[in-house]
């Protein structure tokens, strides 16, 4: 059983990195990358205190 | 958001992290890297010194632990930005000390979760049997590696949702363990007066008790972790401290029982070798569902323990790269998912390589150095916030009790731990501290001038006292 396991782990993670990988070009091909960048530290502190319900 | 066809001029969408989790998250990110100590690790110390030494170690380095827990609350409740003791070091002591702090934070995260990795793959070999090949030991590591980087990849929530769940399953079986040897009864199971006799319980001295902190670390290795979730709990000055004290007391029940469980069934000689402390407690039971229980578990801890690594030193390497300490281009977040997505995929190969060339000793001693190194960062920054910031002068979620005793504490406890690991791991000791020797000069004599000097101080605090 667990050298099926071992084997299915190969192809799935292969898989998973293809998709990593996928999603990483879509999204830089998609956003400037100053939106990917735009992060600040201490700004989710200002955004949150402007918040309204 | 915006996109890359957006018309010139119009303002940039932010993207940040997702600010969406509870104190329960903060409790099974800190918990989730830790728990795989008492599965394996804290054993060794036993190796070092005696299984009365393990005890010792547990209740002395959980005091070192308790005091980084209470000094990580208290800052960490006031400077909520990931990379938690990065963001700390960079406010408080300044950009040499925060550019240091992190490559400790992403070492010591990365080479645990390179650790669980090869953890996860010498107990199913040891349970595969014939047939199981270099090839498919190498197939579980990357998959462990892999998975949980892709769950990472996919979203905070999700990953820490896994988290709270494989690590509540993990520490149920400890219990679900020690109720099932009746602990109640020394004699019907357990025999921990035949196991630990006056003659055997510090077959080295004091001096083994020394030596025996090394291991001691990894009771509790990690729990500072739960300050790299600062920029994504709903509220940072009340789920932080609750979860992570909540979480210290959830360990400290777990090592005393962990011990008092295997302490009784094994002799300190096979306990201080064995990498199953857990699993091999659950044999000697006799009973097949305790034994299958804690293989599960073991698998289970050391999953939850990977997981959240690859969330803190993404997290960590991300916060490096919002600073400009690293190219600007780690600092990306996912649009969608509102992850460190580049940080999360980068660190993949770099686990891959130390999981596929290093050994479990190795991975878990350069993992051990730089969290020593980094706690003893910790105990001078205290110092240094509460002369710069004294009481009143700013808002604290949490304010820590019995200041300056815990830092005093913390930093008498590394100095004792660095001694044991020379004692034990000398030449990887000095390896490492040249390593961040050179990683410094470089930084200040050449990364530094990249940085954006105003830009990386955004705490709006007062000035500090004495400047």
């Amino acid at each position: 059983m667990w050298i099926m396991i071992a084997n299915i782990g190969w192809i799935v993670s292969a898989a998973l990195i293809l998709w990593m990988l996928y999603d990483w070009f879509r999204t830089d091909t998609t956003y400037s990358e100053e939106t990917l960048t735009s992060s600040r530290e201490g700004e989710i502190e200002a955004v949150q205190e402007q918040h309204r319900v | 958001m915006s996109s890359k066809s957006a018309a010139a001029g119009t303002p940039v969408q932010k993207v940040s992290l997702l600010r969406i989790l509870g104190p329960a998250h903060v409790w099974a990110l800190g918990v989730g890297i830790v728990l795989v100590g008492e599965y394996t690790g804290w054993n060794f110390a036993a190796d070092k010194g005696g299984t009365l030494a393990a005890l010792i170690i547990c209740w002395v380095i959980g005091l070192l632990y308790t005091s980084v827990a209470m000094i990580d609350s208290e800052v960490t409740s006031t400077v909520a930005a990931a990379g938690g003791q990065y963001a700390q070091a960079k406010h408080i002591v300044g950009p040499l000390m925060a550019f240091n702090v992190a490559l400790y934070l992403v070492f010591a995260y990365t080479m645990l979760e390179v650790s669980n990795a090869i953890l996860i793959g010498d107990t199913i070999k040891a349970y595969a049997g014939d047939g199981f090949s270099d090839w498919h030991y190498k197939g579980i590591i990357a998959t462990v590696i892999v998975v949980l980087a892709a769950l990472n990849y996919r979203g905070v929530l999700m990953t820490l949702n896994v988290n709270f769940v494989i690590t509540a399953i993990a520490y149920v079986a400890i219990i679900v363990l020690f109720f099932s040897v009746q602990p109640w009864s020394q004699g019907t199971i357990l025999k921990l007066n035949e196991m630990v006799t006056p003659e055997n319980a510090l077959p080295y001295g004091w001096i083994g008790v020394i030596a025996a902190f090394h291991w001691g670390i990894w009771y509790y290795l990690g729990i500072e972790g739960t300050t790299q979730a600062a920029e994504e709990v709903r509220s940072p000055a009340r789920s932080l401290p609750y979860g992570t004290m909540a979480g210290m007391i959830t360990l400290l029940i777990g090592a005393s029982l962990t011990w008092y469980v295997c302490a009784s069934l094994m002799p300190w000689q096979y306990l201080g070798f064995t990498y199953y402390p857990l699993l091999d407690a659950g044999k000697l039971t006799g009973s097949a569902m305790l034994e299958n229980l804690m293989f599960i578990a073991t698998i289970l801890a050391a999953l939850a323990s990977a997981n959240g690594c690859i969330n803190d030193a993404a997290r960590a390497w991300f916060s490096l790269g919002r600073d400009r300490y690293l190219p600007t281009w780690f600092a990306a977040v996912h649009p969608k998912f509102r992850t460190p997505y580049r940080s999360i995929v980068f660190l993949v190969p770099i686990a891959l390589a130390f999981a596929f060339i290093a050994n479990l000793g190795q991975a878990i001693t350069f993992s051990i150095l730089s969290g020593v190194l980094h706690y003893t960062f910790m105990s001078v920054n205290i110092i240094m916030f509460r002369n710069k910031w004294p009481l009143g002068t700013i808002r604290r979620g949490y304010t820590h009790p019995f200041h300056p005793l815990p830092a005093i504490v913390l930093l008498a406890l590394c100095v004792v731990t660095y001694f044991a690991i020379f004692l034990g791991y000398g030449a990887q000791l000095t390896a490492m501290v040249v390593f961040y020797v050179i990683m410094s000069l470089w930084f200040h004599f050449y990364r530094y001038r990249y940085v954006k000097r105003g830009d990386q101080f955004t705490m709006p605090w007062p000035k500090p006292q004495g400047y």
